[in-house]
């Protein structure tokens, strides 16, 4: 089966191991994994802006990247959110660019759906000898759908320690840009969870975004918290060498 | 009554609001502009341990019980499916159903007014109040009357009015406005009540509800029996038969509409169900998402005035339909179905903004994210309203929780886009997604840029984090740590990856040799 990652701009420039993570997992699943260089980024901050115009002229870029592939998949509920919700609005009046998008839309996936929707993979064999909790991102959870997915994978985990992380399913104050131009908000939103994760007594937080990781561990840090935040595909990855 | 035979409420002149002794900060609506005045109003909200508590109390408690009746329901995904298609429908043919629903209130002796906007429905009101010579209005929840600011009007014109509903008698007394859409009093705790209702009476009050109920209770009969105009909203309005439909906790609405001698509802000109059976599915996703009760403990079903046969009721009905920027959204394909809300307040429960800032925050009637999109579409202010679009992180769970399934994320979004249309946005921020849109349509420029960043980045950094990051990063590192860019990105990565899985067998199949390399049609970028 081939494969194409669609790697996030947050991921590719800040977070290279979850890419690498997410390609030896498929590799060992027998994916042919191709990364189609010309890929930047899906458009969301733009689109969530208000700058749809802007955001459309990415989008194109991303579509192109893409249009020879048979599956794409992503380490980012989000921008897979993205691309599935509002792809297709944003081509509205233009069939031919419509086509192409949902086009894209019918073949792409988070790292998490694919693994267990198409892959059918549940568990990966992994052992994770640690106290772990874990954020469902907003839209992985409610674009997407995604809920279940992830987890199934982090059930089957051995020697795992897991706990529910409290009121798990308030977002966790990033938003993208929101936590940029509504920063007291967005701070108030990042302490709650942060808190919520230290009372689960985690040594690792783990989610299917950068993200709100980003978010969140840059809180955990600020705070001086021993709470290593990871990508699922990272721990799944990690566990299985172990 | 024990308590003076006062017969009116005293208006406290000179009460400013912040003398409760809570430490609250108080509310004033008509000084702070709703766009410019949100970052002040979110600063002080979350200064505010007070507001936040009772206001994470009172929505934790509201959205467990909207889960629990849900789940309990079933099928609630159908329903809610239900009630979209309802409201959706009854939108969509909006003049039909006004017609019908006029049409029946006349032919039950009731009054008909369209009101184009605020001021016209509050003359309106006025000449009502006039004909009667109305020195006392008692008022059931509306949240209508609060959007055309009546009280005021009323109190300019030296009728005295009384809010009748518990939470919105203790806003009367603090001199505040509502701060959530079924729970007015939301970010008061009990204390704060009490000392509100200690600066009524002149004596002390135990912060026990029972006790501060039973004093409202006191207070508020004799004003049901003096009334000479009682006003209520309407939850709906049901055109086969022009009846009127009030539901409530504390059967003040019930009180109100029947006791005095005159009924004027106030409603907003979507509210109404085309009949009966409609009405009972709406119903019963109102009092589930609103408070996980199963139906509300009063529901009035009001048809027209006192005919002679019957024993009470009033002896006029006047319903008054406000259009106030409504009639705009219609056939709008992004916006139109805004006018579906049923006014449950799941949204504000659940949303995380709402939770931290309470309603206040929002500088309008309407709070939480319902407020944000219909607020600036009713002023149609797209300028300071709609400022309210960006009091959000866009994670969706108000669409999940709302009953009728408004995508109320994707339309904050849609007034976003509106404002940068309307280049109502900052000039630097509309030269930054130029930048970006330059940047991430190029791969030669993306990683020039990137590879910049990586070295700029470098005199920011302290022990590995960015920790005070520069405009507009700043906000956001105020209070977390910024990673800093890796000295390899994943792109830079990628062929050491492949060397290494080209050596490696995949999942037990035999090892592909070189030929890795080779995959992906995905344009292969020049380096
Ligand atoms: S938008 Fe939906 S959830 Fe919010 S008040 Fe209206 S009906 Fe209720």
């Amino acid at each position: 089966m081939k494969v194409s990652l669609f790697i996030t701009c947050l991921a590719d420039q800040l977070y290279p191991e979850v890419g690498e993570s997410v390609v030896r997992l498929l590799h060992d699943y027998g994916c042919e994994v191709d990364f189609p260089q010309a890929q930047l980024c899906c458009g969301q901050p733009a689109f969530n802006s208000g700058y749809q115009d802007e955001a459309r002229e990415v989008a194109r870029g991303l579509i192109r990247a893409f249009e020879h592939s048979d599956y794409v998949v992503s380490p980012s509920g989000s921008c897979t959110g993205m691309v599935h919700h509002y792809y297709p609005y944003l081509f509205e009046n233009e069939p031919e660019w419509k086509a192409k998008a949902e086009a894209l839309v019918g073949k792409m996936y988070e790292f998490s759906q694919f693994l267990v929707g198409v892959l059918g993979v549940t568990d990966v064999g992994a052992s994770f000898p640690h106290k772990v909790t874990y954020h469902p991102s907003c839209h992985a959870m409610r674009l997407l759908g995604v809920r279940e997915e992830p987890q199934q994978l982090i059930g089957a985990v051995k020697n795992i320690e897991f706990t529910d992380l409290p009121r798990k399913e308030d977002c966790c104050g990033f938003g993208g840009t929101f936590a940029v131009k509504m920063a007291d908000m967005s701070e108030a939103m990042v302490c709650e969870k942060a808190a919520c994760v230290c009372e689960t007594g985690a040594e690792v937080l783990v989610g299917t975004d950068m993200g709100c990781l980003m978010n969140i561990g840059g809180r955990l840090n600020k705070e001086g918290k021993p709470v290593r935040v990871m990508h699922l595909a990272q721990l799944l990855e990690e566990g299985r060498r172990a | 009554m024990g308590d003076g035979g006062q017969k009116v409420l005293e208006p406290k002149k000179a009460h400013s609001t912040g003398d409760t002794g809570s430490g609250h900060t108080g509310h004033e609506p008509e000084t702070s502009p709703i766009g410019s005045g949100l970052k002040k109003r979110t600063k002080e909200a979350l200064k505010d341990d007070f507001l936040r508590k009772a206001v994470a109390f009172t929505t934790d408690k509201l959205r467990g019980g909207r889960l629990k009746a849900a789940d309990e329901f079933g099928d609630w995904e159908t329903w809610r499916e239900r009630g979209r298609a309802i409201r959706q429908h009854t939108i969509s043919h909006l003049d039909y159903y006004l017609g019908q629903f006029a049409d029946n209130v006349v032919k039950n002796g009731g009054n008909v007014h369209f009101c184009h906007n605020g001021d016209d429905a509050v003359s309106t009101f006025m000449d009502i109040a006039g004909r009667h010579r109305a020195k006392l209005v008692a008022k059931g929840k509306s949240m209508v009357s609060e959007e055309i600011h009546l009280n005021h009007h009323l109190e300019e014109q030296g009728i005295d009015a009384i809010e009748t509903d518990l939470g919105e008698y203790i806003l009367q007394l603090a001199r505040e406005t509502p701060s959530h859409l079924i729970i007015p009093a939301i970010h008061k705790n009990k204390r704060q009540i009490a000392d509100l209702f200690e600066a009524d009476a002149g004596r002390p009050f135990e912060p026990d509800t029972k006790t501060l109920a039973n004093y409202a209770k006191q207070k508020l009969r004799n004003y049901f029996l003096e009334a000479d105009i009682g006003l209520t909203g309407c939850n709906f309005g049901v055109a086969e038969s022009g009846s009127i439909t009030l539901v409530s906790n504390e059967g003040n609405g019930r009180m109100v509409s029947t006791l005095p001698k005159v009924h004027v509802v106030i409603m907003g000109m979507e509210r109404l169900v085309p009949t009966f059976e409609d009405l009972e599915v709406v119903l019963n996703l109102l009092a589930r998402s609103a408070t996980g009760q199963k139906l509300t403990t009063y529901t009035s079903i009001l048809t027209g005035a006192k005919r002679p046969e019957d024993l009470d009721g009033p002896e006029e009905l006047h319903v008054i339909i406000l259009d106030n920027g409504r009639s705009e959204q219609l056939g709008d394909p992004i916006f139109q179905d805004v006018l579906n809300c049923i006014r449950c307040a799941a949204c504000l429960n659940v949303c995380p903004v709402y939770r931290n800032v309470g309603g206040h925050t929002y500088g309008s009637v309407y709070s939480g994210p319902i407020g944000a999109v219909l607020t600036p579409l009713l002023q149609q202010d797209m300028k300071e309203a709609g400022t309210l679009a960006y009091a959000s992180s866009l994670c969706g769970a108000c669409y999940e929780a709302c009953p009728v399934k408004i995508p109320l994320h994707d339309m904050l979004v849609h007034l976003r886009h509106r404002k940068v249309k309307m280049k109502l946005t900052a000039l630097p921020e509309r030269i930054a997604f130029k930048v970006y849109q330059t940047m991430f349509g190029s791969v030669t420029l993306f990683k020039l840029a990137t590879k910049s960043a990586y070295y700029l980045q470098k005199p920011l950094a302290r022990n590995g984090f960015i920790k005070s990051g520069p405009p507009p990063l700043s906000g956001w590192t105020q209070s977390r740590f910024m990673p800093m860019l890796p000295k390899q990105s994943f792109r830079d990565k990628w062929a050491a990856l492949q060397a290494e899985l080209a050596a490696k067998p995949r999942n037990g199949a035999p090892a592909v040799g070189g030929d890795a390399k080779a995959k992906g049609g995905g344009g292969h970028d020049a380096e």
